[in-house]
């Protein structure tokens, strides 16, 4: 098709314009090497793992206790998200009355929109003082456990919601039809119909436990050791940075880039992986 | 059937906890907050380290870096946008090649962005502890949202539009302008306020790139405290600063709701106009 010569012109503006958009994430990735290079240059990774101790300004980068705080609280969070997200989404879409399943989905939208800052204030005044009559002192990984899980529910109930929605109604009526009860026609017919779906949805959950900052920063405790059991307060990659980011130079900012580095592949790892699930379900 | 029972039971009560928690959560930040709130907690500066006075300053600062946020990000995502939906094929490498980079943008964790708006923004650019590097930081963050809401607001318009303007010998241009954008708007319009409710969420990423200083801003080249980096401030860092915290969270998430709500009914109504239409 021919185009105008204003034509020509608003598409070469556009594109200029897309070409930056798209090479933003390129701009932060090289940005993210170029300030941990001092630290990469000569410090083999292995390191990050044997070193004695976190004590980044003597030259010791042990990133395994944060690393694993990282991962145990995320995989809690997760573990605990998935069933009741799920639970909330067949709720909405199979168990509630529709006013009462509008209502319903109205609230966990809200909850998706809390900013992290206020789960973890709340978190800090509420949740940890109760944990704390527990076992003290409150702050802990369990603390961070319950607060994740608060966030990322939004997320797996959302994704699991829109699965379950794109569920071909054939399938549900056949299986009304067949006489299933209605928690039949859910795990054999609705569930595995929108596993992939659930699956991408649990994982981009996974992928925003790993990466929130300020609820965990606030309810973890922030002390850098490896947990020993879910009341002991921990410091994950994430708090990590925002903590030292403040007073650090030279090589211990340098191990701080690396830290947000291995989080941001984390990240897209998960990210990719999700996104092969939901191909899967287009297939379908 | 037995069983049926049983799981009808757990979902009402898996349903039920959610719904309790979260009035839990709001109960307890109106009931905390309200108290201080007042038009004098909106509009005075704060004192002794935000124990006592208001969060004005804060509040002129978060909308700073709002505003810087939102004007840069906009032409941006509405040129890359339009050119997705309007100037090449769905399925053209290059439209591919964006919208996966788009997607893994989404992905990154807000404190990397913090650190990539740091390193690029504060350090090399040299624009320091700024309510502009905040904002511009912001503005890479929200860019994937806005890009992706104003996609969907164009695709949505009626082909129709696009056949009718070619057939009378317009340009893309002006069809753009003339036809497809003003009927896009309520969704272009919903979109942005999505991204300002993201924005104004944020935390993470701008605790080291607009910074700490409470005080009043005299230009976009001074630091200010956005309200979520204050609620942050005061729990953590000002012993017996609950009670600010409180109202200011209060204060958030009513700005959020009020943000949100305008974004639900725009969307209605344009998915309402897109229907008469039709």
């Amino acid at each position: 098709m021919s185009l105008f010569r204003t034509d020509r012109q608003l598409a070469l503006l556009l594109q200029s314009g897309a070409l930056l958009a798209a090479a933003l994430v390129l701009l932060i990735l090289l940005f993210l090497v170029k300030e941990s290079w001092p630290v990469l240059q000569h410090v083999p990774l292995i390191r990050f793992v044997t070193d004695a101790s976190w004590h980044p300004v003597d030259g010791l980068y042990k990133l395994t206790p944060m690393l694993s705080a990282t991962l145990y609280s995320t995989l809690g969070a997760v573990l605990l998200a998935t069933p009741l997200g799920i639970a909330s989404a067949l709720f909405s879409r199979y168990y509630a009355p529709s006013f009462i399943a509008g209502c319903y989905r109205r609230l966990i939208e809200l909850l998706a929109g809390i900013p992290s800052v206020v789960y973890g204030f709340w978190g800090l005044t509420t949740l940890a003082p109760l944990i704390g009559r527990l076992h003290p002192p409150g702050v802990s990984l369990l603390t961070c456990i319950l607060v994740l899980t608060l966030m990322i529910l939004p997320t797996v109930a959302l994704t699991a919601d829109a699965a379950l929605a794109a569920v071909p109604v054939a399938y549900v009526r056949g299986a009304a039809a067949l006489g299933l009860s209605r928690w039949g026609l859910i795990s054999g017919v609705a569930l595995p119909a929108a596993r992939s779906g659930i699956t991408a949805g649990t994982l981009l959950a996974a992928g925003r436990a790993i990466g929130e900052t300020m609820a965990v920063l606030m309810v973890a405790g922030n002390v850098v050791q490896q947990p020993q059991s879910l009341f002991d307060p921990v410091r994950t990659l994430t708090a990590n940075i925002a903590l030292e980011m403040a007073y650090a130079t030279g090589e211990h900012r340098a191990a701080l880039f690396v830290s947000g580095l291995a989080l941001m592949v984390m990240v897209l790892v998960l990210v990719g992986t999700a996104e092969l699930f939901s191909k899967e379900r287009h297939h379908v | 059937m037995f069983k049926n029972a049983l799981t009808t039971l757990l979902i009402w009560l898996t349903a039920a906890l959610v719904s309790g928690v979260f009035v839990w959560l709001l109960a307890d930040i109106i009931i905390h907050g309200l108290p201080k709130l007042s038009w004098s907690f909106l509009v005075e500066a704060p004192e002794n380290a935000g124990r006592s006075g208001g969060i004005g300053p804060i509040i002129v600062s978060t909308v700073l870096i709002l505003g810087v946020a939102m004007v840069t990000a906009t032409p941006l995502s509405l040129a890359t946008a339009v050119l997705l939906s309007e100037f090449i094929r769905h399925d053209s490498v290059f439209g591919r090649l964006v919208r996966r980079s788009l997607d893994v943008l989404a992905g990154v964790p807000s404190i990397v962005f913090g650190l990539f708006g740091n390193a690029f923004f504060c350090i090399y650019l040299g624009l320091g502890f700024s309510i502009l590097s905040g904002g511009l930081t912001l503005s890479c963050m929200v860019l994937p949202i806005l890009i992706r809401t104003a996609e969907e607001g164009l695709q949505a318009t009626p082909n129709d539009y696009r056949l009718s303007a070619s057939a009378l010998g317009m340009s893309r241009s002006a069809t753009l302008v003339h036809l497809l954008l003003p009927a896009a708007t309520p969704a272009l319009v919903a979109g942005l306020m999505l991204g300002v409710g993201r924005a104004v969420a944020e935390t993470a990423a701008l605790i080291f790139t607009s910074g700490y200083v409470d005080r009043m801003p005299d230009s976009l080249f001074d630091s200010g405290r956005a309200l979520s980096v204050h609620i942050y401030d005061l729990s953590m860092n000002v012993a017996g600063g609950d009670a600010s915290a409180y109202s200011s969270a209060l204060v958030l998430i009513l700005l959020l709701l009020i943000i949100n709500s305008i974004a639900l009914s725009l969307a209605k109504q344009w998915l309402h106009r897109s229907v008469v239409t039709a």
